[in-house]
C-alpha cells in the first residue's frame, strides 16, 4: 500500500520518539461580522501550545471551562485543524494530512468523553456499539472480542444485549471505555470521563482507568477540571489557561508548589477534606495561596 | 421550639414508590447545615418538599414547621406558601438560567423580590436595596444587564442577591456551585457563607461533594436511599463516621492518599424505589448480615448520630 504513514508502525518508532508531540499551535476561531467596515472578530482558542507526551506517560491536562482544553484534544484527535503550528503522533505529522490517511490514527488513538448518555447511540445494543470501532476499521467483530471487552471493563457478557438507557451513569462510563479500547489503541484520550458521576462510582471509573492503562500498556491523556482528580491518576499536568499552557510539572511538585500564580489561585480553590478539617474556610479557598500554612498567609 | 427549621418524619412518594422516608432534621438558628448524598438519595426532594415545590404527582407527608409562621408547610396551600418562599424561606438551585426571568432586566428581578413581599416602602428605595445587595456579591454593574448576557457564576451571584433580598430565616442552596469552575465557586461558597452570617439567617446547604459541605457547614446529614443514616458536626462524621455508608463515601473521595487505588463502594445506586427494605445500604455492605433486613434503629442522639446495624468503631481514622 503506497501509504506514507505505513512507514511510521510501531517496529520502526524509535525509542525517543513522543508519543504526542504539539509545537507551536495556535487556533483561532471565526466569528461572524458584526459590522461590514470591520474585520470578523475571532477567538483565540489556543495560543501557542507546546507540550510532549511520552509513550506509556499519564499525562494531565487542567483547566476551567474555556482555556481551551477541549480544543487542544481535539486537534491532537486531529477532529479540527490548527491555525498554525504542529501535531505529530508518534512520528508521524498530522497537522495537515487528509483524513484518509489519518486510518493508523483512528485506530491508535480513542477517547472517551464525558457525558456517556450523549456519545452513546441510545437506538444501538452495547454489542454494537462495542465492535463499531472494529466494523468501521474493517475489522472482523467478533462476539469473542466483544465479551473480552465486557470483561476487561466490569460488565457482564449479557449487558450486550441491551441498550445504554439501561445502564447506570457509571456503567455507561464503562461501555464508552470498552468501545474506546476495542480496536486496541495505544493513546488513550478521556476527556472529563468522571465529572458527571457520582463520588462513589468515580471511584470505580479512576480505578478501572488506572488499571487499564497498566495492563495495556497505554498512553494516557486525561483532561479534568478537577486538579485532585489528575494528581491521583497522572504522573505529569499540564495548566492551561486562556489558550496558554502556564505551567507543566510532575502533578505532585504543581499541586504541592504550584509556580504560576494561576496555578496557586486553581490549588487554593480547591476544597478538601484535610484542609476542611483544619479549619480552612471560605475565605481561605479565595486567598490564592496554597493553604498548608493554613491561615494568615495572604498573597 | 426554637430551631428556624424542623421536619418531622417526611415521607415523599410517587403512587407506589417512596423515594423520602421517615425523614427528621433540624436547623438551628444562624446554623450551616450539609445534607449530603450521592443522586438518587433523596436529597433535592427533601429541599423541594420544604419549599413546597414538589412535582405535581409527587407527595410528602410528616411536618415541616419554620420559625415564625403559624402553619405546616405540608399540606399548606399555594397562597399561604408564597407568602413564605422568598421572605421567611428562599433558595438556590443548581442551574441559575433557569431560576432567572430571561426578559428582565436582573435589578428588576431583585427589587421585585422585595416589592412582592412589601419589605421596602416604594419602588425607589427597592431600586436602592438591588444596587447594593448587587454589590455585596460583588455585581455593581449589572443592573442593566439581562440574565443572557452574564457568566454562570454572575448569574448564580444574583440568585443569591435575590434569595438572600428579603433577609430570610433559612437560606437553602440545591447544589448551587456544581455547575461553576472551582475558582469561580470558591467566590460563590464565600459570598453565601457571608451573606448568611451577617444576616444570621441558617443554611440548608445540599451537595454531593463532602470537601465543600466540610468548608461551609458545621453540621452535617448523610442520605442514602431516601433516608438519613447518619448526622453529626462536620469533624466528628468526616474523621470517625460510623455508618458503614458514610465510611465508604469517604475512603471514596479521598483523592488525597498516594495510593493509587481508591477504595470503592461496590455496585451501584440502585434506581429510585428500587432500594431494599431493612436497611437500604445493605446490598452494597460488605458488613450486612440476616439483621440489615430489618430497618437498624438510630442510635445516639438526635444531633449525633447513625442508623446501622454494625457501624464502624467510633474514633477510627477515616481512611481506614
Amino acid at each position: 500500500m503506497p501509504d506514507p504513514t505505513a512507514n511510521h508502525r510501531p517496529s520502526d518508532l524509535s525509542v525517543a520518539d513522543p508519543a504526542i508531540r504539539v509545537v507551536d499551535v495556535v487556533r483561532d476561531y471565526p466569528r461572524p461580522r458584526t459590522s461590514l467596515l470591520r474585520p470578523a472578530p475571532v477567538v483565540r482558542a489556543l495560543r501557542g501550545v507546546s507540550l510532549e507526551v511520552q509513550a506509556g506517560e499519564r499525562f494531565g491536562i487542567v483547566g476551567e471551562s474555556g482555556c481551551g482544553k477541549s480544543t487542544l484534544l481535539r486537534i491532537i484527535a486531529a477532529l479540527d485543524r490548527v491555525t498554525s503550528g504542529q501535531v505529530v503522533v508518534e512520528g508521524t505529522d498530522i497537522t495537515h494530512l487528509p483524513e484518509r490517511r489519518l486510518r493508523f490514527l483512528r485506530e491508535n488513538l480513542q477517547l472517551v468523553f464525558q457525558d456517556p448518555m450523549s456519545s452513546l447511540d441510545p437506538r444501538m445494543r452495547v454489542r454494537d456499539i462495542i465492535a463499531e470501532p472494529l466494523v468501521v476499521q474493517g475489522h472482523p467483530a467478533s462476539g469473542e472480542r466483544v465479551r473480552e471487552l465486557l470483561e476487561a471493563v466490569g460488565l457482564s457478557a449479557d449487558a450486550g444485549d441491551r441498550y445504554p438507557h439501561q445502564f447506570s451513569g457509571g456503567q455507561r462510563q464503562r461501555i464508552s471505555i470498552a468501545r474506546a479500547l476495542a480496536p486496541r489503541p495505544r493513546i488513550l484520550i478521556a476527556d472529563e470521563p468522571v465529572s458527571a458521576l457520582d463520588v462513589s462510582v468515580r471511584a470505580q471509573v479512576l480505578n478501572l482507568i488506572s488499571d487499564l492503562v497498566d495492563e495495556l500498556n497505554l498512553t494516557l491523556i486525561f483532561v479534568s477540571h478537577d486538579l485532585s482528580v489528575i494528581k491521583h491518576v497522572c504522573d505529569r499536568v499540564a495548566v492551561m489557561n486562556a489558550g496558554e499552557i502556564v505551567e507543566t510539572g510532575p502533578t505532585g511538585d504543581v499541586y504541592a508548589a504550584p509556580a504560576h500564580p494561576y496555578t496557586r489561585r486553581l490549588v487554593s480553590s480547591i476544597p478538601t477534606l484535610p484542609r476542611a478539617l483544619a479549619g480552612a474556610t471560605t475565605a481561605d479557598l479565595l486567598s490564592g495561596t496554597p493553604s498548608d500554612p493554613p491561615k494568615g498567609a495572604l498573597a | 421550639m426554637n430551631s428556624v427549621l424542623a421536619v418531622e418524619d417526611l415521607t415523599v412518594t410517587v403512587r407506589d414508590k417512596t423515594l423520602v422516608q421517615d425523614v427528621s432534621l433540624t436547623v438551628d438558628p444562624g446554623e450551616r447545615v450539609g445534607l449530603i448524598g450521592e443522586s438518587g438519595s433523596g436529597k433535592s426532594l427533601t429541599a423541594l418538599s420544604v419549599m413546597g415545590l414538589l412535582p405535581e404527582d409527587v407527595h410528602a407527608s410528616g411536618s415541616v414547621r419554620l420559625a415564625g409562621v403559624d402553619h405546616d408547610l405540608i399540606g399548606a396551600d399555594e397562597r399561604r406558601l408564597s407568602r413564605v418562599r422568598g421572605r421567611q424561606l428562599a433558595i438556590v438551585f443548581q442551574e441559575p438560567m433557569t431560576a432567572l426571568n430571561p426578559t428582565m432586566r436582573v435589578g428588576d428581578q431583585v427589587a421585585e423580590a422585595m416589592l412582592i413581599h412589601d419589605t421596602v416602602p416604594g419602588r425607589r428605595a427597592a431600586r436602592a436595596a438591588a444596587i447594593e445587595l448587587l454589590g455585596r456579591v460583588q455585581l455593581p454593574d449589572v443592573l442593566r444587564a439581562y440574565p443572557h448576557q452574564l457568566s454562570g457564576g454572575q448569574r448564580q451571584r444574583v440568585v443569591l442577591a435575590l434569595a438572600l433580598a428579603n433577609d430570610p430565616s433559612l437560606l437553602i442552596c440545591d447544589e448551587p456551585t456544581t455547575a461553576l469552575d472551582v475558582t469561580v465557586q470558591a467566590m460563590v461558597l464565600d459570598l453565601i457563607v457571608r451573606g448568611v452570617t451577617d444576616r444570621s439567617s441558617a443554611l440548608l446547604f445540599i451537595t454531593h461533594d463532602l470537601a465543600v459541605v466540610a468548608t461551609v457547614c458545621q453540621r452535617v446529614l448523610v442520605m442514602y436511599g431516601g433516608r438519613i443514616v447518619e448526622s453529626g458536626p462536620v469533624n466528628e462524621v468526616f474523621t470517625s463516621p460510623r455508618h458503614r455508608y458514610t465510611q465508604g463515601l469517604i475512603a471514596a473521595s479521598d483523592l488525597e492518599s498516594a495510593d493509587r487505588r481508591l477504595p470503592t463502594i461496590p455496585g451501584n445506586v440502585p434506581a429510585a424505589g428500587q432500594f431494599p427494605n431493612g436497611c437500604v445500604f445493605r446490598t452494597r455492605c460488605a458488613h450486612a448480615t440476616e439483621i440489615c433486613a430489618t430497618a437498624p434503629p438510630w442510635s445516639g442522639t438526635a444531633s449525633r448520630g447513625f442508623a446501622c446495624h454494625h457501624p464502624a468503631p467510633a474514633l477510627e481514622p477515616a481512611d481506614a
